[in-house]
């Protein structure tokens, strides 16, 4: 099939089918999936600033129809997910800003390569450490109850007194998150994750769910289904404003991206159903891979000068 | 037993919602796609700022219609269940 904007000619089987597989992922974990759709997208010719902008676009219309599905799940805090829309835009565009500052030096392409992988290797190393601490700590205590009737709780961690410790931050406004079951936190502690998750966005592009997701969980004290959950809601609006900025720079094929997205809403589907079955614990352990796999990608991009 | 039931009504209900969608994929390939093409590649030439506004615009409408095909699909075989 020919897509006339990008000029490339590519199976939409092949879309469908990468589509199908990173839609589970977002579905399941609360991410874009950038860091595994960019590399399958660049593997069949797409020009990178296509890569950068269609991934994006997909990722819209794959986050609606998950967000949806876990908002039906009762998995969503809206409020939660508005507050931190601020904060992300805001970390978008100064990360764009430093990326457009690195442009103007040599070797930007190895920073950002580099930091990329020093980010994920160390979320996933953290997470991996931390779901074995807690799965060891909670190996012997009763299964949770199903999701529908699992109280809004913080899910066990082993890092919950950071958790603790953060929630006591008393920097007015303080409010309340009932659907996160946090009875009050600072704007600004949200604001600041948000910031933080925007500036990653904006840096080293995608939607960032990989460090919104375990920041949700780890620094809040948001149980893990309502951070996959909030975090797709997020990812729909923050995305939504990628798209439409990479569009007038004439970085999307939205035909690539209308294609890849017919896969990728079934598999998100798919993958928010799935939650359901998982306690918090096991999403987290099973999310451990992902960051490795995206940094296996890269550092395979760098020796071989694929990139 | 009755959860075993459930589990296999679940995964048959699931799997038609798959064929309704890989329909609506060939379809959509066939029909959709084959007119878009040209008049949003005209619109990536000549008028960049409509086009940004239509891509956003596709992709958000794609998202919400598959999202209530499948909703309606899963309400419609429940009521078979």
């Amino acid at each position: 099939m020919n897509f006339l904007i990008s000029g490339t000619h590519i199976s939409p089987i092949y879309l469908v089918v990468v589509g199908f597989f990173i839609g589970i992922l977002g579905g399941f974990f609360g991410v874009g999936g950038s860091f595994l759709a960019g590399p399958a997208l660049f593997a069949v010719g797409v020009p990178m600033n296509f890569v950068v902008g269609t991934d994006l676009a997909h990722i819209v219309g794959k986050s609606i129809v998950a967000a949806k599905r876990h908002r039906a799940l009762g998995n969503v805090d809206i409020k939660l997910g508005l507050i931190m829309v601020i904060g992300t835009i805001a970390g978008v565009e100064l990360g764009a800003q430093i990326v457009q500052q690195l442009k103007r030096h040599a070797y930007a392409d190895i920073v950002l390569a580099i930091s990329f992988t020093v980010v994920l290797l160390g979320i996933s190393a953290f997470m991996g450490w931390e779901g074995w601490q807690t799965w060891k700590q909670n190996r012997h205590r009763k299964p949770p109850r199903p999701s529908s009737t699992r109280k809004l709780t913080p899910d066990p961690s082993a890092i919950s007194h950071i958790t603790k410790w953060i929630q006591q931050f008393h920097i007015p406004p303080m409010i309340s998150l009932p659907n996160s079951g946090i009875k009050e936190i600072s704007l600004w502690t949200i604001l600041a994750v948000a910031f933080v998750g925007g500036l990653f966005s904006g840096f080293l592009g995608g939607g960032a769910g990989y460090i919104r997701m375990p920041a949700l969980v780890y620094l809040l004290g948001v149980p893990t289904h309502v951070a996959v959950g909030t975090d797709l809601f997020e990812v729909v609006i923050s995305a939504s404003y990628g798209t439409f900025t990479h569009a007038l720079k004439g970085n999307v094929d939205i035909l690539i991206a209308l294609v890849m997205h017919t896969g990728a809403a079934i598999g998100a589907q798919i993958g928010a159903t799935l939650t359901q079955y998982f306690h918090g614990t096991r999403i987290r352990l099973a999310f451990v891979p992902l960051p490795l796999l995206g940094a296996a990608i890269i550092i395979y991009s760098l020796i071989t000068g694929h990139h | 037993m009755a959860r075993r039931t459930k589990e296999t009504a679940s995964f048959g209900s699931f799997l038609i919602e798959l064929a309704v969608y890989a329909v609506f994929v060939f379809a959509y390939f066939f029909l959709v796609l084959h007119f878009l093409g040209n008049w949003v590649k005209h619109l990536f030439d000549d008028r960049r700022t409509l086009y940004a506004v239509v891509a956003l615009a596709l992709i958000v409408f794609q998202g919400i219609a598959l999202e209530m095909l499948t909703t309606a699909l899963l309400k419609l075989i429940g009521r078979r269940e």
